[in-house]
């Protein structure tokens, strides 16, 4: 079956570029796109989309015209944009995505839409309890003290460390300490 | 794939016309621009430089899969591996640290304080990281190879050492780059951070291929001599 694609985008080049490299694929049905809120809830209510790909800005008051409807929404994204903000997606395309990347996230989508659309934390975001590794990582803590600390196993922590370096893309426990203090989840005065 | 792929009668500058990528290293051979018509065997017989181990390396730097066989490297005149070696230490030590650290300066002033000082002091660590790696080498394994190279019994360094001791320089310049791409603050986001990426990109790649060649040409090779001086 295919998915069923409803973009939500008010820029005519993105539109027009994330249309050009859809309307061909066997897997993916695109909906006449929109380009603005007006309307939604009644696209909705009528195209039936399974996946909405949603330009971030309009986040908030996309999902809410889902209203409650099994939707999975991607957030579009070509600029920074808030933690906040991006949770409220199922999952982020960025506008750097290869087409293959892209095709694949939405098909992934659909698969969420079998749940009702709801908050879920981006895979690049990291969880309450890696941050709270990174944290003490960054203080300089080795695996064993962070165990001791966190009252968890050392393996646990090690797990925990791979997941923040596949999240961030940083290796060192120096680059982590710049990483958490841009970030703001350490002060500087704990490092001395 | 262990052919040469570079002609020595071909002319220099059409070589480097091709594969722009060559032109940072030809200071490390004691080479430089401005050569007219001659060949690649020409220029490089000009200034005494060995055009099997020119291309040799040339071939390394610029060709992904590319690795000479331990045949090539014992039927090529390695005189030149260490000055090269020694002659990257000082462009990258000298030139590439220094150029970029001022570029990162600038994007310091713009950011909070706060981070600035642990931003610029991840940097100074990563540049002696970087200066104590260059200095064990000179220091422990270049006389060692000349040693070996003048037939003699070399030093009391044994290659086998090398290995171990010899960390990842690139890692943390990779995490360099992923700060500036993702996490700094948006008051730091102007030319300099773009100028700097290139910067370190090409850097990065470069200390890659200089530690492929440490790794998998100087070191099987410095064992080779070794074995045939025991």
């Amino acid at each position: 079956m295919k998915t069923r694609v409803l973009i939500v985008e008010p820029s005519q080049i993105i539109v027009e570029g994330l249309v050009h490299m859809l309307q061909d694929k066997p897997n993916i049905k695109l909906l006449s796109p929109e380009y603005n809120l007006q309307y939604l809830q009644e696209r909705i209510v009528a195209g039936k989309p399974d996946v909405m790909l949603v330009n971030a800005n309009m986040a908030a008051q996309a999902v809410k015209a889902c209203g409650g409807k099994k939707i999975g929404v991607l957030g579009l994204v070509y600029q920074y944009v808030d933690p906040t903000t991006r949770s409220l997606f199922c999952d982020i395309v960025d506008i750097r995505d290869s087409g293959v990347a892209i095709v694949d996230k939405i098909v992934r989508a659909a698969s969420y839409s079998s749940k009702p659309c709801e908050p879920t934390t981006d895979r690049y975001e990291l969880t309450k309890r890696e941050t709270t590794v990174l944290i003490e990582v960054a203080k300089g803590l080795t695996n064993k003290e962070i165990a001791n600390k966190l009252n968890v196993s050392t393996y646990t922590v090690i797990s925990h460390r791979k997941n923040i370096v596949s999240k961030t893309g940083i290796k060192s426990v120096a680059g982590l300490t710049v990483y958490a203090l841009l970030n703001n989840l350490i002060d500087e005065n704990v490092l001395e | 794939m262990n052919e040469i792929i570079y002609d020595v009668n071909i002319k220099m500058s059409e070589m480097i016309t091709a594969h722009p990528g060559l032109a940072t290293m030809l200071g490390r051979f004691g080479l430089s621009l401005g050569f007219g018509d001659k060949s690649v065997k020409d220029v490089c017989a000009s200034r005494g430089v060995s055009v099997d181990f020119f291309l040799l390396m040339c071939n390394v730097y610029n060709n992904e899969s590319y690795l000479p066989s331990m045949d090539d490297l014992l039927a090529t005149d390695m005189s030149g591996l260490v000055p090269y070696l020694q002659l990257s230490h000082t462009y990258y030590a000298g030139k590439r640290l220094p150029h970029i650290e001022h570029h990162l300066h600038h994007i310091a002033e713009q950011m909070p304080q706060r981070v600035a000082g642990v931003f610029m002091r991840f940097f100074a660590e990563y540049r002696d990281e970087v200066t104590a790696h260059f200095h064990y080498e000179e220091k422990n394994v270049f006389p060692h190879i000349v040693s070996l190279q003048n037939g003699e019994a070399g030093t009391d360094y044994r290659i086998k050492d090398y290995l171990a001791a010899h960390s990842n320089i690139e890692d943390k310049l990779d995490d360099l780059l992923q700060i500036i791409f993702k996490y700094l603050p948006q008051s730091a986001t102007g030319d300099d951070a773009v100028d700097v990426v290139y910067d370190i990109l090409q850097l990065s790649a470069d200390l890659k291929k200089h530690a492929l060649i440490e790794e998998k040409i100087l070191v099987p090779y410095v064992k080779t001599l070794e074995k045939k001086m025991s």
